[in-house]
C-alpha cells in the first residue's frame, strides 16, 4: 500500500464515529492529564489499558495515542500558570512561560504553546507517515540475531534514561528483566521464581507492575507535600488567547526548529521529549538576536520546547512500530497495549495491519486539530482542573488503579502485588532509581531471551551468529556506541540536565 | 558512614536477589541438547545484578542524602491502603474504598470529618454507578 492509498485508507478508519468519539475521549483525557500534576500519560494508560481489552484494537490504539499526545498540550497549561510542569516534557516551558504569565502575557504564552503544539505534532505525524514504511520494509530482512540486536538496542537505550546514577539504571533495567523471568519458561515448561505459588506460574502481568511502579509510586510521592499548590488566572475571551502577528513572526524560526529537533530526537529511542525539548529551547535560544533576554519571558522561549516536545510523539512512534522498540515508559505500555491486544509490532506490523497503523496516522492529524481546538478556546475551562482538590484526585487514582488490575485478572492475589509494586514504584522515586528502565527491562525481557535462545539454536551454541550477520553486527555496534554516551562530556552534559529536571 | 548510605543498603537487598536469582538459576539446565536451557539468561542477569549492586555499595557513602520529610505521610497512606486490600475481601471493594478515601481526606489531609464523609460516599457510590452499572465491569 503507498502512502496516499493507505493515507485514504486511515482516513476512513479514523473518520469512523466509534473511533472519532474514541480519538476525542483520548486527547481530551490526554489534556486533562497533562494538566493536573503528579498523573502522567504512563501511569493514566497503564490504568485505562484493562479497560481497552472490551474495546476494538484500531479504537484503543487511537484513544490511548491520543492520552500521549494531547498530555504534552495540557502540560503547557501548568506550567505557564503555575510554573510546575503538568508532564515532564513541559519542564522547559516554565522557564520563559511563567515569566510571561507573571507579566500579564498568560494568554499569549498559552495560545503560542497551542499553537506550536499543533505545527510540530502535525509535523512529527507526516514525518511518521512518510519513515515508518521504508524503515519496517528494511527491518523485514531480520530474523533471531536482528531482534535480539534490537532488544540490546533497546536496553541500551537506558543509558539515556538513567537519572544521575547509570548503575542504578543498569539495576532498575536487570530487576524489570527478572520480573519479566518470572514464570513459565515457554521453552521447557519450567517453574522459574514462582516461590510455589500456582498465581505466578503464568507470569506477572504487565499491567500490575506499570500501575502499581507508575499510578501508586506516583500517588504516594505526591502524598508527601499537604500543601496544594495556587495557580495564576487565565485571561478570558479568545483574543486574549491569541498571539500577536509580532509574536508569530518572532515564533517562525522556532516552529521549524521544534518540528524538526523533535522529530529527530524522537526517533531515537530512549532520548525522549524531554531531551527533545531542552535541545530546541538551546537551539532556540542560541540562535537567537536576543538570547540574553531568555528566561524573562520570551514567546520563542515558549514556542520551541512545546513545539519539540509535540514533534517527538511521531518520531517515537516510529521505532515503537517498525522495530518493536519503546524508547520510554510510555511507549513501552504502548508496546505492551499491542502486545496484549494479539499484535506484534515489528517489521511487519505496518503490512500486516495497515487499518491500525494508518487509522493511528489519521487520527493523530484529526487529534492536533481537536487539540488547537480544545487547547484555544477552552483552555480558561482546563485551568480550572488545577482547582481540583487533591484528596479526591489521589482516591481516584488509586480506585482505578485496583479497578483497572482486577478487570485483568480477576484475582486479589494481583491486587496484592500491586500494592507491593506501589511500595517499590515510591522506594525507587526515594531513592533515585529510575522506573523507566524497570519497565524497558520488563517489557522487552521476555522477547529478548526468546530471541537470543532461538539464534543460540540456530548456531548450534555460537555467540558468533550475533555478530556474524550484518545488520545485527551494525546494531550490536549501535548500541555499543549508546552505551559510550557518557562518555562524550557534552552530549551527556544535556542529558543529565533534561534528566535532572524531569525527576525535579 | 557508608553504612548509613541508602545506596549501601539498597545495594545489599539487590546483591542479595542477585545471589538468589544464581542460586535458583544454577537448579536449572544452562544448555541443553536444543540449545540454551531455562538457567541460561536468569545466570546471566543474575550475575550482573549482583556485580552491579556490590559496585553500588562500593560506590556508595560519596555524600547521597534522600530526603525522608513526608515519608511518613507516604508511607501511611500506603499501609492504609494495603488494610484496603485486606478489607477488600471481606466488604467488597466499595466499602474498603470509601474508608481509604475518608482515611486520606480525614487523616492525611486534615479536613472536617463531615466533609471527609460526603466525599469518600460520593467517590465510592461514583465508582458503583460507573464500573458495574454503567460499564459492566466487576468490582473487586
Amino acid at each position: 500500500m503507498d502512502i496516499a492509498s493507505g493515507l485514504m485508507h486511515g482516513f476512513a478508519v479514523a473518520l469512523a464515529p466509534t473511533n472519532l468519539w474514541w480519538c476525542f475521549v483520548g486527547v481530551l483525557l490526554g489534556t486533562l492529564v497533562g494538566i493536573m500534576p503528579g498523573l502522567g500519560p504512563p501511569a493514566t494508560i497503564a490504568m485505562l489499558l484493562p479497560l481497552t481489552a472490551l474495546m476494538n484494537p484500531a479504537g484503543a490504539i487511537i484513544m490511548l495515542a491520543g492520552i500521549y499526545y494531547g498530555a504534552k498540550y495540557g502540560g503547557s497549561t501548568t506550567s505557564i500558570l503555575l510554573n510546575v510542569p503538568g508532564e515532564s516534557a513541559s519542564v522547559v516551558t516554565c522557564i520563559d512561560g511563567y515569566q510571561m504569565a507573571r507579566k500579564g502575557r498568560a494568554g499569549a504564552a498559552l495560545g503560542i504553546a497551542a499553537i506550536a503544539s499543533f505545527i510540530a505534532g502535525t509535523f512529527g505525524v507526516l514525518a511518521l507517515m512518510l519513515v515508518a514504511p521504508p524503515l519496517a520494509r528494511l527491518a523485514l530482512a531480520f530474523s533471531s540475531p536482528e531482534y535480539f540486536a534490537l532488544m540490546a538496542l533497546g536496553l541500551a537505550m537506558v543509558v539515556l534514561l538513567a537519572g544521575r546514577s547509570m548503575l542504578k539504571a543498569l539495576l532498575a533495567m536487570l530487576l524489570g528483566l527478572w520480573i519479566a523471568g518470572i514464570g513459565t519458561d515457554v521453552f521447557t515448561s519450567t517453574s522459574r521464581f514462582t516461590f510455589g505459588r500456582m498465581e505466578l506460574l503464568s507470569g506477572i502481568d504487565f499491567v500490575v507492575v506499570a500501575i502499581g511502579v507508575f499510578a501508586i509510586g506516583e500517588v504516594l510521592a505526591n502524598m508527601e507535600g499537604r500543601e496544594e499548590p495556587r495557580a495564576l488566572p487565565v485571561p478570558k475571551g479568545l483574543r486574549n488567547l491569541m498571539p500577536t502577528m509580532q509574536d508569530m513572526k518572532d515564533c517562525r524560526f522556532a516552529f521549524a526548529n521544534g518540528s524538526i529537533i523533535g522529530f529527530l530526537i524522537g526517533v531515537l529511542p530512549g532520548a525522549g521529549s524531554t531531551i527533545a525539548s531542552f535541545i530546541s529551547y538551546g537551539v532556540e535560544k542560541a540562535f537567537s538576536r536576543r538570547r540574553e533576554q531568555f528566561g524573562t519571558g520570551v514567546i520563542e522561549g515558549v514556542a520551541a520546547p512545546e513545539g519539540a516536545n509535540n514533534s517527538e510523539t511521531g518520531g517515537a512512534l516510529v521505532p515503537l512500530l517498525t522495530l518493536g522498540i519503546p524508547g520510554s515508559g510510555t511507549t513501552a505500555i504502548l508496546l505492551a497495549a499491542l502486545v496484549l491486544w494479539g499484535f506484534k509490532p515489528g517489521p511487519l506490523f505496518i503490512a500486516e495491519n495497515p487499518s491500525m497503523f494508518w487509522g493511528l496516522v489519521a487520527s493523530m492529524y484529526i487529534g492536533n486539530v481537536m487539540l488547537l481546538i480544545l487547547n484555544l478556546p477552552l483552555v480558561p475551562l482546563f485551568a480550572q482542573v488545577l482547582r481540583a482538590p487533591v484528596y479526591v484526585l489521589y482516591p481516584v487514582i488509586i480506585g482505578l488503579s485496583v479497578v483497572g488490575v482486577y478487570s485483568v485478572s480477576g484475582s486479589f492475589f494481583d491486587i496484592g502485588l500491586l500494592a507491593g509494586f506501589g511500595l517499590l514504584g515510591y522506594v525507587m522515586r526515594k531513592l533515585d532509581y529510575p522506573s523507566a528502565p524497570l519497565i524497558l527491562g520488563l517489557v522487552l525481557g521476555g522477547a529478548m531471551e526468546r530471541a537470543l535462545r532461538q539464534s543460540l539454536m540456530m548456531s548450534e551454541g555460537s555467540l558468533s551468529i550475533l555478530v556474524a550477520r550484518p545488520i545485527s553486527a551494525a546494531i550490536l555496534l549501535g548500541a555499543l556506541l549508546i552505551l559510550l554516551i557518557p562518555f562524550f562530556a557534552k552530549l551527556n552534559n544535556w542529558r543529565l540536565r533534561a534528566m535532572e529536571e524531569e525527576n525535579k | 558512614m557508608r553504612w548509613r548510605s541508602p545506596d549501601c543498603w539498597s545495594g545489599l537487598a539487590l546483591a542479595a536477589l542477585g545471589g538468589y536469582i544464581v542460586f535458583a538459576a544454577s537448579g536449572w539446565d544452562y544448555l541443553t541438547a536444543d540449545g540454551p536451557g531455562p538457567g541460561f539468561f536468569p545466570r546471566w542477569y543474575g550475575v550482573a545484578i549482583l556485580v552491579l549492586s556490590l559496585a553500588l555499595v562500593v560506590a556508595s557513602g560519596r555524600g547521597q542524602v534522600v530526603d525522608w520529610r513526608g515519608s511518613g505521610r507516604a508511607l501511611a497512606t500506603w499501609a492504609a491502603f494495603a488494610a484496603s486490600l485486606a478489607l477488600m475481601k471481606a466488604l467488597g471493594f466499595v466499602l474498603a474504598f470509601v474508608a481509604f478515601t475518608y482515611f486520606v481526606v480525614a487523616i492525611m489531609y486534615r479536613r472536617r470529618p463531615l466533609l471527609a464523609a460526603l466525599t469518600a460516599a460520593a467517590l465510592g457510590g461514583a465508582f458503583y454507578l460507573l464500573f458495574p452499572l454503567a460499564l459492566g465491569v466487576a468490582l473487586p
